[in-house]
């Protein structure tokens, strides 16, 4: 592309996004109810008053999302390879699996809360916590890994059976071949629609609010209830994006990343 | 002198295609036998099976004195001894090419990483990799990606190799290169039993060549007779083909 044609289109792009926007924003600026929905939603001194309170009931999203990761990321890998053992010997263990992604994946996760955050503690099982948050974290966790059980089952299906092959004839036992040989590869192969089921997961992170922890979303509610305005909301949906949009990012430049390198691998 | 492998009436069937059909078969201690038959006359399957990667559904096979077929046989100590390669190279992509040779030492026979690396090296250098230890497979040409697939069998120190074809997936300037690597096996003495399209390779390498035809050993013997004076019609046929494609000088 020449420079001149380059200086053309960003001239263009720059003046299409101004006008796309611009006429939005007039359209909400002029709308009839824009003075009240502005003091309502975009209180800039609600703002400041609100936000460094819901920034400190974030982190408890952040520490409830970072645990929950790291359970998911063990548990749904174990689901993920009960469920590709092979063989009629192992079919009890394969239909546990299967009903388990079918049941979490189909039921809401704000019902999962609910039935588990009020259900569990009333068990008064010994030596386990009864705390909601403890509960609310064990109900993403069982949700999100049926997800990402799935999202590692289609890396290992991806990976060719003449692998495995390779390596039993090796000698090296089934266990080890799925280790060093298959499930290396695929995780690889997967990590970009895993991180895309994080993203889901940071949101949902506030749903735990519903049955009681204090966290943003309980935090901003707090706010709108003690001053009647409606910015914290907003505050607390900033937040979210903020966290985000730096996953986003990266999950799009890894899976740019993995074309370029199967673009140079088929050139080879 | 012991045979190194015996075949004794191998069948074998995917759904209702009958692929082997009663296969008999000896190999003895540092022989080289090469089998040939047109494509889907079992040739893979065979060697497969002898590595159990398909399980037969009757007859025996015998290793070294010992039947791998019989029930309860630890199939990955057979596949210990038993060296296989296979067409489309089937190398690990996630692993430099001296991790894909030390993987199965170090896993299966428990060399330490030292000993394990050691006797990588000293083979890729025997086949001229060495200067490749630190690729991985997707750098390297197809010839040495399926040089290294050779070296990742034997440094299993195997009793008996299995090539599955192993020039057929070669642009033809690669061939050679592989081939000689072969030859070289062979001088050694290590016993092989080889699938190939190759007919001057097979008459050049092989103690003995054994024709396959519809899921049977129709018939054997030494190279030059069983390529220039072939007694079944069938042999006769495909050898006929094989010229006429010109894959064979008579």
């Amino acid at each position: 592309m020449r420079t001149g044609d380059r200086g053309r289109s960003i001239a263009v792009a720059v003046a299409s996004t101004v006008l796309f926007f611009g006429v939005i924003a007039v359209a909400v600026v002029t709308s009839p109810g824009w003075p009240e929905v502005r003091q309502a939603f975009f209180s800039g001194e609600q703002f400041r008053e609100s936000f460094p309170t819901i920034v400190d009931a974030f982190w408890l999203n952040v520490k409830i999302f970072l645990i929950a990761e790291g359970v998911i990321l063990v548990t749904a890998l174990v689901i993920a390879v009960l469920r590709s053992l092979p063989g009629p010997a192992f079919f009890p263990v394969r239909v546990l699996a299967i009903a388990y992604t079918d049941l979490f994946r189909g039921i809401p996760t704000i019902l999962v809360i609910y039935i588990l955050g009020f259900g569990a503690p009333a068990l008064q099982l010994h030596g386990v916590p009864n705390s909601p948050l403890f509960w609310g974290v064990v109900s993403l966790v069982l949700v999100y890994s049926a997800y990402v059980a799935e999202v590692y089952r289609a890396g290992i299906e991806s990976v060719h059976p003449s692998q495995e092959a390779a390596a039993r004839s090796l000698g090296l036992s089934r266990f080890k071949s799925l280790r060093f040989v298959i499930l290396p590869q695929a995780v690889r192969r997967v990590v970009p629609p895993l991180l895309n089921d994080f993203i889901g997961l940071q949101k949902d992170s506030a749903l735990v609010a519903l049955i009681g922890p204090v966290e943003a979303f309980r935090q901003s509610q707090i706010e709108v209830a003690g001053s009647f305005n409606y910015t914290p909301y907003l505050a607390t949906a900033l937040l979210f994006v903020l966290l985000t949009i730096p996953l986003a990012r990266f999950t799009d430049w890894l899976i740019a990343r993995d074309r370029r390198r199967s673009l140079a691998g088929s050139a080879a | 002198m012991s045979d190194a492998l015996v075949l004794d009436d191998v069948r074998k069937s995917f759904g209702k295609l009958e692929v082997l059909r009663g296969v008999d078969l000896v190999v003895g201690e540092h022989e080289v036998v090469c089998l040939i038959g047109a494509s889907g006359s079992g040739k893979s399957t065979l060697l497969r099976c002898v590595n159990l990667i398909e399980p037969i559904d009757s007859g025996r096979i015998v290793v070294e004195g010992e039947e791998i077929t019989a029930r309860g046989v630890d199939v990955d100590r057979i596949r210990r001894r038993i060296g296989i390669v296979y067409q489309a190279f089937n190398l690990f992509p996630h692993m430099s090419v001296l991790r894909n040779v030390t993987l199965a030492p170090a896993e299966v026979l428990k060399l330490s990483r030292g000993d394990a690396e050691s006797r990588a090296l000293e083979l890729l250098q025997r086949f001229g990799l060495a200067d490749k230890a630190r690729e991985y497979p997707d750098r390297l040409s197809g010839g040495q990606q399926q040089r290294v697939a050779i070296v990742r069998a034997l440094a299993m120190k195997p009793d008996l190799m299995l090539l599955d074809e192993v020039t057929s997936a070669l642009d033809p300037e690669l061939v050679a290169e592989v081939l000689e690597v072969i030859r070289e096996l062979a001088t050694t003495g290590m016993t092989m039993l080889i699938a190939t399209h190759e007919m001057a390779f097979a008459r050049d390498i092989a103690d003995r060549i054994c024709f396959l035809d519809d899921g049977v050993v129709l018939e054997q013997g030494p190279p030059e007779e069983l390529l220039t004076n072939p007694r079944e019609p069938r042999t006769r046929q495909f050898l006929q083909r094989v010229i006429d494609a010109g894959r064979l000088a008579v």
